[in-house]
């Protein structure tokens, strides 16, 4: 029964790790001040230019960075759409979205079914992975699981305590006396939003070279719009975005073992799972966000005008 | 910063502007399509295919042939209902993402009246295969706009969410007791009777759905344009402080519109189950609550004109499919049609500036 949580657990960390990156893209955006809802489209092309790179180079790095590069470059539309042109955030994104998968669905024709040659594998780290239980939970995969153990903290400490995570929330919060202060609400909008397309993109690419190498049309499967609505779910704090990815991992690796163990469930109601308990968790958070006035960030889904100030 | 460089410059300056000319409307979402066309045509020969096989086999497919056009028709239809409903949405700001489910729910609850009743007459059946697909789109609607309407929980997201849960809930159906069990193992039911099938126009797929999609537009721009309800319905998408000040109930509101937009979605399933496929089935729609946005935001939420767009589009999905069958790539019209959208919100800012010439700066 112990062995059975453990690699339940284990197997939350690796299918909360795409997840991850995107709520941190988005997290990112949001703080900024700028709704990004192309988090889906971005995570496919991220995930079908990482395929595609490492499948002609055998260097899953170059992947990695293909996918980085994509991601950030569809997010460099939204930003100009709505930060230059201050188009509607809400439709930029569904566009952004609807264009990805198309996109995706393209460059991915001929890749259907093409074996990664050198995915990202598990290792264990060094005597990390011995701790009981917790080195099993937490140290027996992938570089880029472990990367997010830094990324986290360090994320976090740069959104608190240094001026440039104070001059990105304040850009989100009050553009105008951002403004006033003399920085560049513009500048600061721009990179946050391509930041977060750079985060998506290592998502996407964690699916399509970590997590089931290979690339299918829509591979994704709802994980952009998750990481949105976990974004609400952490009240936009990157370290319960981490414990929410996770939470998200587990309800999908959860299902998964059940079917494994061969509970007579429909799988079609256990792959609803995810997506009913976003739908649970974002009423309980709303609701309960009210309560504790904890809310976005106040400028969100504002275009900033600096002459309208 | 702009305004100073263009005035020293050009001697221009940028200017707000508050009546926007209609002629600026229309050329807006020509001159968006036909720039996307070109970048589609520039990715195209970058990624090694002829742009101009490709659009020949697009066009060519789509509006070629009496056929073709009339297959146009044939996808307008789920388009123009779809589109209809995410519009009268949107109009409200309400981001209902969710026509895609609420297609779904709407084929499966009529499809749920066809096969519970296979022998029942025509005039029996029919009104009821409606009504539920209104319903069932509806409900569908009305699931989260309860705790958008209440709570405020952001609807964008759970409409989204819904739409993957009803997918599969018609997977479980059509892979699990609705099987029908002649099918050779394929994931559909079995064939709805003839009582529960609408009538083609001669030997086209063009059904009687036609009419309701063409109803169901004049329907919405009644509603917007003729009454009290759609009077608040636009206050509410101006200003939702500035309603609720004039006493208007905006939760009532919140529901009752998400209802519709459902019931609209869930009577274009309807439509397609009755009137196409005739049985329900694996992945009925190929997107078309999705591209309705697209459809809904060129058509600047006017019903009129989002009709003229779904056929458009409806053409587009025609060209998708015969290059499919040509063995090009398909995904090009997504493609395409994402980026119409990014060009049409590129260009809305021309609706809301202007460019002007800096006169008698000496004046001031």
């Amino acid at each position: 029964m112990e062995s059975v949580a453990v690699s339940v657990l284990a197997a939350a960390v690796t299918a909360g790790t795409p997840i991850l990156y995107a709520t941190l893209g988005e997290l990112f955006a949001e703080r900024a001040g700028v709704l990004n809802l192309g988090v889906e489209g971005m995570m496919l092309v991220g995930a079908v230019s990482g395929l595609i790179v490492t499948v002609h180079s055998s260097n899953h790095w170059l992947g990695l960075l293909a996918a980085m590069v994509a991601g950030g470059l569809m997010a460099l539309i939204h930003a100009v759409l709505t930060v230059s042109l201050r188009a509607n955030q809400v439709v930029s994104g569904l566009a952004l979205t609807i264009f990805g998968t198309g996109l995706s669905a393209y460059l991915g024709k001929n890749m259907i079914g093409i074996p990664v040659p050198s995915p990202f594998e598990s290792f264990e780290l060094g005597f990390l992975s011995h701790i009981p239980l917790i080195g099993k939970i937490l140290f027996q995969h992938d570089v880029l699981v472990y990367l997010t153990y830094l990324l986290v903290p360090f994320y976090w400490y740069y959104l608190y305590q240094t001026p440039s995570g104070l001059n990105l929330r304040a850009a989100g919060e009050n553009p105008g006396a951002t403004d006033a202060a003399g920085l560049n609400v513009n500048r600061i909008r721009y990179s946050a939003v391509c930041l977060g397309g750079v985060l998506a993109g290592i998502g996407g690419a964690y699916l399509s070279l970590a997590y089931a190498p290979s690339w299918l049309e829509n591979m994704t499967a709802g994980r952009g719009w998750i990481a949105v609505a976990l974004v609400i779910f952490a009240t936009w704090d990157p370290l319960r975005a981490m414990l929410g990815a996770y939470l998200f991992g587990g309800i999908e690796a959860l299902g998964f073992r059940l079917q494994a163990v061969g509970i007579t469930v429909s799988p079609f109601y256990l792959k609803m799972l995810p997506y009913l308990f976003t739908i649970l968790v974002l009423i309980l958070v709303t609701s309960s966000n009210r309560r504790l006035r904890v809310g976005a960030p106040a400028a969100l889904g504002l275009p900033f005008e600096r002459e309208e100030r | 910063m702009i305004n100073s460089w263009l005035a020293n410059r050009f001697g221009l300056r940028v200017e707000k502007q508050i009546h926007v000319s209609p002629w600026i409307s229309l050329f807006i979402p020509f001159i968006s399509i036909v720039l996307a066309l070109l970048v589609g045509a520039v990715f195209l020969s970058l990624t090694g295919n002829d742009p101009w096989k490709v659009y020949g086999v697009m066009f060519k497919g789509a509006f070629g042939s009496v056929f073709g056009l009339s297959e146009c028709v044939v996808n307008a239809i789920p388009l123009l209902m779809t589109g209809l409903a995410v519009a009268l949405a949107f109009r409200m700001l309400l981001w209902n993402i969710g026509a895609e489910g609420q297609f779904y729910m709407g084929a499966f609850a009529a499809s749920w009246v066809a096969l519970s009743f296979p022998h029942a007459p025509a005039y029996l059946v029919m009104p009821g295969m409606f009504l539920a697909g209104f319903a069932g789109g509806a409900l569908w609607g009305l699931l989260p706009a309860i705790p958008r309407a209440l709570l405020g929980v952001n609807e964008t997201l759970t409409t989204l969410m819904l739409n993957y849960v009803a997918i599969l809930w018609v997977d479980s159906l059509v892979y699990g007791h609705w099987r029908d069990p002649q099918g050779y193992n394929f994931p559909l039911t079995a064939q709805f009777s003839d009582a529960a099938t609408l009538p083609s126009l001669g030997n086209t797929r063009i059904h009687a759905g036609v009419f309701l999609a063409l109803a169901a537009a004049v329907v919405v721009h009644i509603i917007l344009k003729h009454t009290v309800w759609g009077y608040e319905i636009r206050i509410i998408g101006e200003s939702q402080k500035a309603a609720k000040y004039a006493g208007i109930n905006v939760v009532k509101n919140i529901l009752l519109v998400m209802m519709l937009s459902g019931g609209l979605s869930g009577l274009a399933g309807y439509c397609e189950v009755a009137g196409i496929t005739h049985r329900l089935q694996e992945s009925i729609s190929p997107g078309y609550g999705y591209t309705a946005i697209i459809v809904a935001w060129l058509g600047k939420l006017n019903p009129w004109a989002i009709m003229v767009v779904s056929f458009l589009f409806g053409g587009f999905l025609v060209g998708g499919y015969t290059m499919q069958s040509a063995g090009l790539p398909a995904a090009t019209v997504s493609i395409l049609q994402g980026s119409i959208l990014f060009f049409v919100l590129a260009g809305e800012i021309l609706t809301r500036y202007r460019i002007c010439l800096v006169e008698r700066r000496n004046d001031q």
